[in-house]
């Protein structure tokens, strides 16, 4: 008996009939001819007659990708896997990321009244799965399209991690495009997914003027808009919500309205075509992230600099505090060389570490303030910076001034 | 008479039970249901169309993506973000698994070793995810309905749907969605429309015997399948009576028998599969006196489809005041198209005999054929007159395979195409749960009494009548009668108090859902005691409803509802006694009517009629002695 199967199932007075399914344990998986799937447990009394061989569980044919409007600018969409483009994986019996670009595609027939598509799978990971060299070689995917002529990038992703990879492509390209990512909450598999509304507003965004790096997602629960989010500024705040993605610290780019597909801006950005195309990808991936709480021992500290790491970005308390306790350690560590930015886990608001004692210990230790980035867009930036320069005082110059929309000059009330 | 058997008539039914869990079947939620104005937010979705698991898409689900796919969906405090759509179900609710398994084993079925919840895609709006969560629980059952067998294919543990909101096509209620329902379906066993209604009624007694599931209206539904040799399935949705069911398979029996009807006549007349050639003609309505049409004409198109060899046959009447041209119109109406015209109804609705006859031509229609007539947006017009062909070339092969809509007056109207396997898929959220033998060994020591074995126990135990036993058996109040018996009451009382009482209250208005367990086990602990008097009883129950918060003591005595003692009582008889002396020594022993009442008037509630008639008897008769 193999998956595929058409079987009959007799087990004491009971007799089931129907598909031999990919198990996820020891019981029997069968799906029946009402379409239930039921678990059948495997004992003495159990006699299986395989009534059909081998009929495999068909998949529906690819339908090719529409061709496109000529007429319609060109872009480009690479996939690296995510919720946008998943499906039901039978071995685990979870959703994985499977879809190709022809199958998201042919799953929105709406994106082909917007663009002319072209697209390639760069990888098929889960968000969590990505890693440092993953961005540098989407960057490199992103900078062979635009130099091939696209005239706007979509990038879809899972949303777990989009908002590093977001920052990474922020800083290692200058673009004269959009480049948009974009991805579900709720997978593609359930005909409630977020996926129809985000892409087409994506594909909106990536032939809109914008030429900047970002992340298009659901503006509210509702189906009726999305906001175009700043790479550097943007995190994924709610595990489940359509909503999940809001600007931090800034005001989003703008709106697209699902409905009528027209982008309503909020204030500056830059503009197609106005600088060259630039792409720097080097990262020293010799970074992390540290977050502070009440009682911690500052052995990470000390764990990290042994390691040889080169960067360190503390997500700290407030204003930008760890413990008294911290201090030593954190000051060894600048000594041996190691580049420390103070971030602040309110998220919300700007470090200073010039108000409490603490704060100022943490400056004569060596600490710079990351001003009101966010703790993660910090540390890709850090890995970016490191690649640069290690010279203590250009790091704390770069860390400090705005490259990629990451750092408001002045916090402003909403 | 009709000989269904005859006819081949096979009919199965799906009973749909709400669960009365405290929570929902994968969310922490309660199951109440809310009025809607409570509503605190609003959300706005799209559904779309997915593959099943196969690769293959629904041919109901199909359908339903052409016709409309935005909704709006009401939430309130009692809702999550689960009826959302925008949070992983939890764990489905052991309670409601728990009640599933007691129902199975109650219809003598065989569990699944191990459950595996499945997405029944389900894209009319009713569920936020675009499918209804559905697990299957048990098969191969049966039970004995008046001396016939009929087997129980499938039981399933269900999400109920969000609630559509009344006057809008597109705004559903999330407070229902995500409560727990049992689904059962029987085999086509069921040869006549009474014997559906028998089936239906036992399962349903069966349900309410657990005690574990939800009363009233719209609680339990029924859908019917229903079909006769050389028809086809056709699943009739939403039977909500008992009462019901028995003219739905009626009406749909007569509705396949015109169908393979009109067949043959179609046969006779060598109709052959038509070809949709919609052609317009809006200016032959350009001085209509049709309003429809005039209306329609202002920002759109009339156009028409020929039927050839139709003639005579769409006015023909189905089902009682049902013609095929009113399933046509169901078909078009999906599309946005108000309504319909065709020519066996026409000059009719303003439409004249010139512009009937100038349309025929046109469309080049013979003197058998059968032209329909729609107005309004071309792209709908065109839709609507497609699948009005689409119908029709259906009536060439007889009765199409359909699910349908029950209306209240037991006809039934179109709904969509008989969905199929292809639209489960399984839910990855949710884990398949095993079912132990140790749990149903659990379940199966604590079955409930069915209403035969309770009825004949009250019967036993407490000497009710049969017609008592059986009001209270069926009654909600069956545990709450049991423990009043614990005192030393007449059983009569109770259920009449419980059932009989209760109901007049609330025929006047008095709030009786107001009451609880606690007020009539006071109420009858008072009566025990002689504190009060049963005729008290509606009085004391009146103020409970009112007052929930008092207890019966306090409303008795706040209406003076005391029992008095025998001194009270004689005392006042013989003030009354003593004022009508002259008239008890006229008139004898023939007072003792009159005065009771006058007597009661005073002491009405207070005291047992009973002995206030003992002491009226004993003192006239003393005054009557007096003369002697």
């Amino acid at each position: 008996m193999k998956v595929g199967d058409r079987v009959r199932i007799k087990k004491g007075d009971v007799t089931y009939t129907g598909l031999v399914m990919p198990s996820t344990g020891e019981y029997i998986v069968l799906k029946l001819d009402n379409g239930y799937n039921v678990g059948i447990k495997k004992d003495a009394s159990t006699k299986i007659t395989v009534l059909k061989k081998g009929a495999k569980i068909a998949r529906r044919k690819k339908t090719p990708a529409p061709l496109g409007n000529r007429a319609l600018p060109k872009v480009s969409i690479l996939s690296t896997g995510g919720t946008i483009a998943s499906k039901v994986d039978y071995r685990t019996g979870a959703v994985s990321s499977q879809f190709s670009v022809g199958d998201i595609l042919s799953a929105i027939p709406e994106l082909a009244e917007i663009a002319n598509f072209n697209g390639r799978v760069i990888y098929g990971i889960l968000s969590e799965n990505m890693r440092a060299e993953y961005w540098q070689e989407l960057a490199r995917a992103v900078a062979d399209d635009i130099k091939k002529g696209a005239d706007g990038v979509i990038i879809t992703h899972g949303t777990d991690t989009m908002t590093y990879t977001a920052a990474a492509l922020s800083f290692m390209l200058k673009t004269p495009v959009p480049i948009v990512l974009v991805g579900s909450q709720r997978s593609a598999d359930r005909p409630s997914s977020d996926n129809v509304v985000n892409a087409v507003c994506a594909a909106r965004v990536a032939t809109s003027d914008i030429a900047e790096v970002t992340v298009v997602m659901h503006a509210t629960s509702s189906d009726d808009q999305c906001l175009i989010h700043r790479g550097t500024r943007v995190r994924k705040m709610h595990t489940s919500k359509r909503d999940a993605f809001q600007s931090i610290n800034d005001k989003p780019v703008g709106l697209v309205d699902y409905k009528d597909k027209t982008i309503y801006p909020f204030g500056e950005y830059r503009k197609r075509n106005v600088q060259e195309l630039v792409l720097k990808e080097g990262l020293e991936t010799k970074c992390a992230l540290v977050k502070f709480f009440p009682g911690a021992s500052p052995m990470i500290i000390d764990h990290y600099a042994d390691a040889g790491y080169k960067g360190l970005v503390i997500e700290g308390t407030g204003l930008g505090h760890v413990s008294t306790e911290w201090i030593p350690s954190i000051k060894r560590a600048v000594d041996n060389g190691m580049h420390v930015i103070m971030t602040s886990q309110c998220l919300s608001g700007r470090v200073c570490d010039r108000v409490y004692d603490t704060g100022r210990d943490l400056l004569k230790a060596g600490v710079i303030e990351g001003e009101d980035m966010l703790p993660e867009v910090a540390l890709v930036k850090l890995m970016w910076v490191l690649d640069r320069t290690d010279g203590q005082e250009e790091v704390r110059q770069l860390m400090q001034t705005s490259l990629a929309g990451e750092i408001s000059e002045r916090s402003t009330y909403g | 008479m009709v000989d269904y058997r005859r006819l081949g008539l096979k009919a199965g039914l799906e009973v749909h039970q709400q669960l009365d869990t405290a929570n929902k079947l994968f969310c922490g939620c309660p199951t109440k249901l809310r009025d809607n104005n409570e509503s605190i937010y609003e959300i706005r979705r799209h559904l779309h169309m997915t593959e099943s698991e196969l690769g293959e898409i629904d041919r109901a689900v199909m359908e339903a993506v052409q016709v409309q796919r935005r909704f709006v969906y009401k939430g309130y405090d009692t809702t999550c973000l689960v009826e959302n759509d925008e949070e992983p179900p939890q764990v489905l609710n052991q309670e409601a698994l728990d009640i599933a398994l007691e129902v199975a084993l109650l219809l003598n079925m065989r569990v699944v070793d191990e459950t595996h919840t499945m997405r029944k895609i389900v894209i009319d709006g009713s569920n936020t995810s675009g499918f209804q969560r559905t697990a299957l629980i048990a098969s191969n059952g049966n039970i004995v309905v008046d001396g016939s067998a009929v087997r129980i294919d499938i039981l399933c543990l269900e999400e109920e749907a969000a609630q559509r909101i009344p006057d809008d096509g597109r705004t559903y209620s999330l407070d229902r969605l995500g409560i727990p329902l049992v689904e059962i379906g029987t085999a086509p066993d069921i040869t006549t429309p009474e014997q559906a209604r028998s089936v239906a009624e036992h399962i349903g007694i069966i349900l309410r015997s657990t005690g574990k599931v939800k009363r009233g209206i719209g609680t339990i539904r029924q859908d019917v399948n229903i079909s006769i040799a050389e028809g086809a399935r056709v699943e009739i949705k939403g039977v909500q009576t008992l009462n019901l069911i028995k003219s739905i398979v009626e009406n749909e029996v007569t509705r396949q028998v015109g169908l393979l009807r009109i067949r043959e006549e179609l046969k006779k007349r060598g109709a052959m599969r038509i070809k949709a050639d919609v052609i317009g003609v809006s200016d032959i309505f350009a001085n209509t006196r049709c309003t429809v049409i005039e209306t329609a004409l202002k920002s759109g198109i009339v156009m028409a489809v020929n039927l050839p060899n139709f003639g005579g046959l769409v006015g023909r009447e189905i089902q009682s005041n049902r013609t095929l041209g009113a399933e046509f119109s169901d078909h078009a109406k999906r599309f946005g198209v108000g309504r319909i015209f065709h020519t066996d109804e026409l000059p009719k609705y303003g439409i004249t005999k010139t512009e009937v006859n100038t349309v025929r031509k046109k469309v080049r229609a013979g003197p058998d054929d059968c032209v329909v007539i729609a107005a309004g947006d071309e792209g709908q017009v065109r839709s609507a007159l497609n699948a009005v062909v689409k119908r029709a070339n259906e009536a060439l092969d007889g009765v199409p395979e359909e699910t349908r809509r029950a209306l209240p007056d037991g006809n039934s109207a179109y709904m969509r195409p008989l969905p199929g396997a292809a639209r489960m898929y399984p839910e990855t959220d949710v884990l398949p749960v095993r079912i132990s033998k140790k749990r149903l060994k659990r379940i199966k020591r604590s079955l409930p009494e069915l209403f035969q074995e309770r009825k004949e126990r009250y019967m036993k135990d407490y000497g009710l009548n049969e017609e008592l036993a059986e009001l209270i058996t069926r009654s909600a109040n069956a545990p709450l009668f049991e423990q009043i018996m614990r005192l030393n009451i007449s059983p009569t009382l109770v259920v009449m108090t419980l059932e009989a009482t209760t109901s007049e209250l609330k025929r006047r208005g008095v709030p009786v859902q107001n009451l609880e367990a606690m007020h009539f086990i006071e109420l009858f602990e008072l009566i025990c005691a002689n504190k009060i008097a049963k005729e008290g009883i509606p009085r004391v129950l009146e103020g409970l409803a009112n007052n929930p918060d008092k207890t019966a003591e306090e409303i008795a005595s706040e209406a003076g509802l005391q029992t008095l003692d025998r001194v009270a009582i004689e005392s006042v008889i013989e003030r009354i006694v003593q004022s009508k002396r002259a008239f008890i020594k006229e008139k004898g022993y023939g007072v003792i009517g009159p005065l009771m009442g006058v007597v009661m008037l005073e002491l009405r509630g207070k005291v047992d009629g009973k002995l206030v008639s003992t002491i009226l008897k004993e003192k006239v008769s003393d005054i009557i002695k007096e003369r002697g």
